[in-house]
């Protein structure tokens, strides 16, 4: 579903990512890991089609599609969705109506008719249980006064109402308590299915107790330095990243 | 058709026109009170005093008049036999449904034909300025006037010499008058040349009274119109009033609104400014007894090469009252706003709680706004406090919405209703609040999916 070919992405002349190349098969769930400053955010919002970071070289392959070569909304159509690390708060803007306008735009890519009040209503009523959100929320600004956790399981919700074939969750775990890490995660394995991809990246290996990756990948210093299974995970746990930083002048690739 | 006697003024241009026109204007008018008559002699002395302002006074630095002081229009005529221009209501008409009256003046003169009254509690007057003036004297001359200053200013003195018909509304102790009063003053071309009226309107809320209260000015072609409004709140009455300047994008639009404001009272104000090539808001509130409650707010939005000012004045003369001002601009193309606000708490108006904020955003790099709050306070237990901002639109918010499956184009008119939404919601008389979400709607790029995300 998705192909990341020797993609360098560069920030004010700053090269972030340094020849990524990655695979995640359709249905699989990858989990990509790494220290700050390692690149991770800046590879989901590349992913996203964010305009200030410069693709220097490489290619992203999009269900056979050029990614890097569409408009954020073209991407989001198309069936990607990054849920934000930071999400935005847009005071006078209605986290429903926003949303059902959003799905619209998606269903008019995909041939679909525009849902209509009711049904909507209902499929809103459907998705919020699965992250247990408050129905106030709802009628909220979008993430406007939202705590911290309430603004990822917002973007859970926005997730799970868009239905997209490709989702990148953007460090979704961080600052979130175990309840809500709990919730965030039950979210995410409700909707993985054979056709939807994942891709979570994250600081933290607790997230991946919830969510079982098919496969993790190491990311440090803007290159892919180790793949495995989710047993990667727990060793990285165990032992940091510094013994990878070592390896990381032997890359190992993908 | 009666015209300003063009012969007579030929080759006397700017503040000079108005002075040689003043006698003529008066002999065309039927009897009215000798106070009046001494007021508006007083008016144009002190006009030809002041003259138009010029951009070396630094209330009128960001506000070119000179093509009001240079222009050649035809005042509005108060002759018996003059006949009333054709005019297109259909843009305005549908803000007026629901109203408890509405009163339709032509070229500043009121149109019976167009005007229309619903059932208005007893004792309530909605009625033609200029036939007051004649047969309810007592209610007009106590308050005519006698708040809107026109020694500083050379547009009230202007309207004060020539005023003559406008609205009065006289709302009596204790009465609720629950649906809202409507004043539409529409401009058109008198034989093809452009007009300029004085429209003069004055509102009285008796105690414990309420009261709401829309003006909207509209029209089409050049013209100028100089409106004044003094609105007398009288005590612990509740007076909301909208104003919406819809006028054409090649008119001149010069008002002030005075609000006298007594003990406990609430009033508020929504100015709405969308229309007009030059445009000027005056508002002044003077909080003249204890325990009021002020609200001016506004909003404005400007495109092409439209110059939007907004001096608003308050003044807090007692302890124990409130202002809040919240005036929001959204400003594309080479639009240019002002705003000018000043708080002025006298000695002794102790616990005053002021708050003042002006936000512009700005849609092209081309586009000013220009921001001037200022403070003058005499008393040492209050609370003041402005703020001002000139921004554009959050790239962030953009790429969150675009990242959503949001046109870009959508996602810029979607923050942008929003930013101004903060305003339009707070306008309490249904059809015009709906009537400016369509113009927005209407206005933005890709308003449809504006209209469905909001």
């Amino acid at each position: 579903m998705l192909q990341i070919k020797n993609l360098h992405v560069s920030v004010d002349g700053n090269e972030i990512l340094r020849g990524i190349d990655l695979e995640v098969p359709t249905g699989a769930v990858h989990a990509i890991m790494g220290p700050n400053g390692s690149g991770k955010s800046t590879l989901a919002r590349v992913l996203a089609g964010q305009e200030a970071y410069e693709v220097t070289q490489g290619e992203v392959i999009f269900d056979g599609k050029d990614l890097l070569e569409m408009d954020p909304e073209e991407r989001a159509r198309e069936g990607v969705f990054m849920a934000f690390q930071y999400p935005v708060e847009i005071p006078g803007v209605s986290n429903t109506y926003f949303l059902k306008a959003a799905l619209n735009a998606v269903r008019k890519h995909r041939g679909l008719t525009e849902i209509d009040a009711m049904e909507f209503l209902t499929l809103v009523r459907q998705k919020m249980k699965l992250v247990q959100m408050e129905e106030s929320l709802l009628h909220r600004p979008v993430n406007e006064g939202f705590s911290g956790g309430e603004k990822k399981r917002n973007e859970i919700f926005h997730m799970a109402v868009l239905e997209p074939r490709l989702a990148v969750l953007d460090e979704t775990d961080s600052g979130l308590d175990i309840d809500a890490l709990r919730i965030v995660a039950d979210g995410v394995n409700v909707l993985r299915q054979q056709d939807r991809s994942f891709l979570l990246i994250t600081h933290y290996q607790r997230l991946l107790n919830y969510i079982i990756p098919d496969r993790v990948h190491v990311l440090l210093d803007g290159r892919i330095v180790r793949s495995g299974g989710k047993e990667l995970a727990l060793e990285l746990e165990e032992k940091g990243y510094v013994w990878l930083e070592e390896a990381a002048a032997q890359p190992v690739g993908a | 058709m009666a015209v300003m006697t063009e012969t007579r003024t030929e080759g006397i241009t700017g503040a000079a026109r108005f002075v040689a026109d003043f006698d003529a204007f008066l002999r065309e008018l039927p009897s009215e009170p000798a106070a009046v008559t001494a007021l508006r002699r007083m008016a144009i002395e002190r006009f030809a005093i002041l003259g138009f302002p010029t951009l070396r006074q630094e209330a009128w630095r960001q506000t070119n008049v000179a093509p009001i002081a240079q222009g050649a229009f035809v005042r509005q005529s108060f002759r018996p036999e003059a006949s009333e221009p054709a005019v297109d209501l259909s843009g305005v008409d549908p803000l007026a449904v629901g109203a408890a009256a509405r009163l339709v003046f032509v070229n500043g003169r009121l149109s019976t034909r167009l005007s229309s009254m619903d059932e208005l509690p007893p004792g309530v007057v909605v009625a033609s300025l200029a036939e007051s003036l004649e047969k309810a004297a007592d209610k007009v001359e106590p308050w005519l006037g006698q708040y809107a200053r026109f020694e500083d200013h050379p547009f009230v003195a202007l309207n004060t010499a020539f005023l003559r018909d406008g609205a009065l509304v006289w709302v009596p102790r204790g009465v609720v008058v629950e649906k809202p009063i409507h004043l539409l003053y529409v401009s058109t071309p008198e034989n093809g040349n452009p007009v300029v009226t004085f429209p003069r309107n004055l509102f009285v809320a008796g105690e414990n009274s309420q009261v709401t209260l829309v003006e909207t000015y509209a029209g089409e072609g050049v013209y100028f119109t100089c409106p004044v409004t003094e609105l007398v709140a009288g005590p612990a009455s509740v007076v909301d009033h909208y104003k919406l300047q819809l006028e054409s994008r090649d008119a001149f639009h010069i008002a002030t609104f005075q609000v006298e404001a007594e003990r406990s009272c609430t009033p508020s104000s929504h100015s709405i400014s969308i229309g007009g090539s030059l445009v000027r808001n005056d508002v002044i509130a003077v909080l003249n007894g204890e325990g009021i409650d002020c609200i001016l707010n506004g909003l404005y939005l400007g495109e092409g090469r439209q110059t939007i000012a907004n001096f608003m004045r308050v003044e807090h003369a007692k302890p124990h009252c409130a202002s809040h001002e919240l005036y929001k601009g959204v400003l594309d193309g080479s639009a240019r706003a002002v705003f000018n606000g000043l708080i002025h708490v006298h000695p002794g108006a102790q616990k005053t709680d002021a708050k003042q904020s002006n936000r512009n955003l700005l849609l092209s790099p081309s586009a000013i706004a220009n921001s001037n709050p200022q403070l003058e306070i005499f008393a040492d237990d209050v609370k003041c406090t402005h703020g001002s901002t000139v921004g554009q639109l959050d790239e962030d918010a953009i790429f969150y919405l675009r990242s959503r499956g949001i046109g870009a184009e959508a996602a810029r008119s979607l923050l942008t209703y929003a930013f101004a939404s903060d305003i339009v919601e707070r306008i309490k008389v249904d059809p015009v609040r709906r009537d400016l979400e369509e113009f927005l709607f209407a206005r933005l790029p890709q308003g449809e999916v504006v209209r469905q995300a909001v």
